[in-house]
């Protein structure tokens, strides 16, 4: 154990430098992107980069595996196109209005399943979610199998037009980096010390006075809302809003991402989110593409044989070994 | 305060001051608009579900036939090349209307066939409907297209549901069935069928005892038979399509439903009928756009079609072959793949080939053209395993399809 935090304590701040400038480069990188990649591509992966983001600060950063996250996402999506539809709201108002219905949710589905653990929690919150699904299947106001057809993207703050596909790409990044830096200002807060904490050894978080049940709650909470964003504005890209959002093929859809980037990790599911929605988009026009599941399958297999910390995760592993500073901490 | 121009931390603000300006100027150059043949080609979309529930009766196969149609064109029009391209939806309306979006806005798709599910065909007109490029609906039925939400750029051409309940319920209502059971599917499609038909019913004092919605992709049809079996209707009808008919058809075939009651198909391919053992669907009266073995021109058609697929044509591979062709014709005539103006001329021409007789492309986008009714043969009178139906009548486009809404008369 003393090894350890004298190691967090030596790499810490450098490792904060590195994290900074990267993302510094990657925000550049996102800024030039439209230029010469398809938007509405790049639209639809920073949705479910963000998506797998805050489901990664459940499974990553507090240990606990949720298979209900598709609610949360549908949940963002259909009532940011009902606000955006029959209420004619700008659509920042109505992003934010998916987030809170989706944090809601999440408070509600988080009192009902965090006291439970592993399996369980998972079984609960996959229970849960198939409510929501069969509720937004019967519901009139989501259209059912239609789906919810026809969001309008609207003007950003009554001034901007997003039907433009570049200003909407850039009001997508701004969301995405919003929730990113609320992940990264959780992850790296004494809040995220504890969360690390319960994940590492509950008995002890709780032995040292914690309330863990509530930080489990609020960690949620927080999880959801960002699922919920990430659906809201994935509803105004395509201006739809469908049950295979709902869909608990969904919920594994974001775990796969979590697990092949590398969970645990700030970039993780934006690296895992881009591997499946490329390798999704690329055969979905092909011969091959009745069989991206199996091809989805066959590298979830062999990653969980090979590179079981995911493709960040492996990659810090061995930047780590080649840096002294950790060498000492070892 | 520390002075800061030198700092790294300026420079990358001053980098990220001009790509933003890079990128405004960008913007403002790719706004300006193509005339003449975009791309210096013209480029066809054709979506569907290519191995689902709908796969048999449009899928892969219409990508053969609109292939067909553009060979049967000579390859090129004014000169420039023809290109087909292809997309499962797997029925889901929102794979289409991504797969719509990129196709028209990055990969320069001047049209889209094929299209089935009519949810997804919802939500990829409204995404074709705003970049004015046309669509020619080869496989859904909803007659929304045409209605509530009709336009400009919508060629719904093989059958709606108007033309089907028209068909396939009068006759059976004039010879004294009045109580009616439905078993839907539960969408977009399902939902206007069933809609229509139980408008014709009743204003022809006939009633409807109840009806049961199933799922899209539902292979288990036992609930949905057991509640029309004790409903005491005289006729079962099955408002829904592809293999949902099937196995709904087959389902109520082994609880002896068709023996209680009359069942009736209100959409049947012709791949799907084929699907079923002679002895449960011989006798059934339905209503079709398309028939292979009606005359010597479609029987030369089909017989390329078998030739080239091995599969059965259906109204709606034909349906895909005739828009295609007429969508081509109107470019060569116009000189122009702007949509607009190939959709007027579309208009203006009569369609005229195997599949369309009597036929025109209304001013809100209906194909009116002549259906036919059809009787599906027993076993014993078939003497190939293509010769499924007996055309019974033939149906004139005005009494078949409903008339146009003056609010979708876009001459």
């Amino acid at each position: 154990m003393t090894t350890q935090i004298q190691m967090n304590a030596v790499t810490q701040p450098r490792q904060r430098g590195l994290t900074l400038i990267l993302i510094l480069g990657l925000i550049s990188v996102g800024l030039l992107a439209p230029l010469v990649v398809y938007p509405v591509f790049l639209m639809k992966f920073l949705c479910f980069a963000l998506f797998a983001c805050a489901f990664n600060l459940m499974l990553g950063f507090v240990g606990m595996l949720s298979f209900g996250h598709a609610a949360f996402l549908a949940t963002g999506g259909y009532i940011t196109g009902y606000a955006m539809t029959h209420f004619g709201l700008t659509p920042e108002l109505g992003v934010l209005v998916g987030t809170l219905a989706s944090a809601i949710l999440g408070f509600v589905f988080g009192k009902l399943s965090v006291k439970r653990e592993g399996i369980y929690f998972a079984m609960v919150t996959l229970a849960l979610a198939q409510l929501v699904f069969f509720f937004y299947l019967q519901a009139d106001f989501t259209g059912g199998e239609n789906g919810m057809q026809g969001i309008p993207r609207g003007e950003l703050f009554g001034l901007i037009d997003l039907n433009d596909n570049l200003n909407m790409y850039y009001f997508v990044l701004a969301v995405f980096l919003l929730g990113f830096f609320v992940v990264y200002r959780t992850v790296h807060s004494p809040f995220g010390q504890v969360l690390k904490a319960i994940r590492e050894n509950e008995p002890r978080a709780v032995s040292l006075g914690y309330s863990v049940g509530n930080y489990k709650l609020l960690a949620f909470v927080i999880s959801a809302a960002l699922a919920g964003m990430a659906g809201s504005t994935k509803a105004l890209v395509f201006e739809l809003e469908s049950l295979t959002d709902a869909h608990w093929h969904m919920s594994g859809e974001v775990v796969l991402m979590t697990l092949l980037g590398g969970m645990g990790t700030l970039f993780g599911p934006v690296v895992g989110a881009a591997i499946v929605i490329a390798i999704s988009t690329l055969f979905s026009g092909g011969e091959l593409g009745n069989y991206i599941h199996i091809i989805m399958g066959a590298i979830f297999v062999m990653c969980v044989l090979s590179f079981r910390r995911g493709v960040v995760g492996e990659f810090q592993r061995v930047m780590a070994r080649n840096f002294s500073a950790s060498r000492v901490g070892k | 305060m520390k002075r800061n121009t030198n700092t790294p931390k300026a420079g990358f603000k001053l980098a990220l001051h001009c790509s933003v300006a890079a990128l405004m100027s960008v913007a403002a150059l790719s706004a300006q608009a193509a005339t003449g043949l975009s791309d210096n080609k013209v480029k066809i979309g054709v979506l569907a579900d290519m191995s689902g529930t709908y796969g048999d009766l449009c899928g892969r196969h219409c990508v053969d036939a609109v292939n067909m149609a553009v060979e049967d064109f000579g390859g090129s029009v004014l000169g420039k090349p023809i290109e087909v391209v292809s997309a499962d939806d797997q029925n889901k309306p929102d794979l289409g209307s991504a797969k719509a979006r990129e196709w028209i806005e990055s990969e320069g798709v001047d049209a889209i066939n094929g299209l089935v599910a009519s949810s997804v065909v919802g939500a990829v007109a409204q995404v074709a409907n705003v970049n004015e490029k046309p669509i020619l609906i080869s496989g859904a039925g909803s007659n929304t297209f045409t209605t509530k939400t009709c336009s400009p750029f919508n060629a719904h051409w093989t059958y709606d549901v108007v033309a089907l309940a028209r068909g396939t319920v009068k006759p059976l209502m004039d010879s004294g069935k009045k109580k009616w059971f439905f078993i839907t599917a539960d969408y977009a499609f399902g939902h206007a069928l069933e809609g229509v038909a139980t408008g014709i019913i009743e204003s022809n004092g006939g009633t409807v005892v109840g009806s049961a919605r199933a799922p899209l992709g539902t292979t288990d049809y036992s609930s949905f038979v057991l509640q029309a079996m004790s409903s005491g209707a005289d006729v079962v009808a099955l408002a829904n399509a592809g293999k949902d008919f099937v196995n709904s058809l087959k389902g109520a075939a082994e609880f002896g439903l068709n023996q209680q009651a009359t069942m009736v198909g209100l959409l049947v391919f012709a791949s799907d009928t084929k699907a079923i053992d002679a002895d449960i669907i011989g006798d059934m009266r339905l209503t079709t756009g398309f028939y292979w073995d009606r005359d010597d021109a479609s029987r030369a058609w089909a017989k390329r079609f078998v030739d080239r697929t091995g599969a059965i044509p259906t109204m709606a591979h034909a349906g895909a072959y005739s828009s295609t062709l007429h969508y081509l014709k109107a470019i060569k005539a116009t000189g122009t793949d702007d949509g607009k103006a190939v959709m007027a001329q579309m208009k203006a021409e009569k369609p005229d080939d195997m599949f369309a007789r009597n036929a025109a492309l209304r001013a809100d986008g209906r194909m009116v053209y002549d259906m036919y009714q059809v009787r599906v043969k027993k076993g014993s009178e078939r003497s190939n395993p293509n010769d499924l139906y007996e055309i019974e009548h033939v149906i004139p486009g005005d009494q078949a399809f409903g008339a146009m809404k003056p609010e979708c008369n876009f001459k």
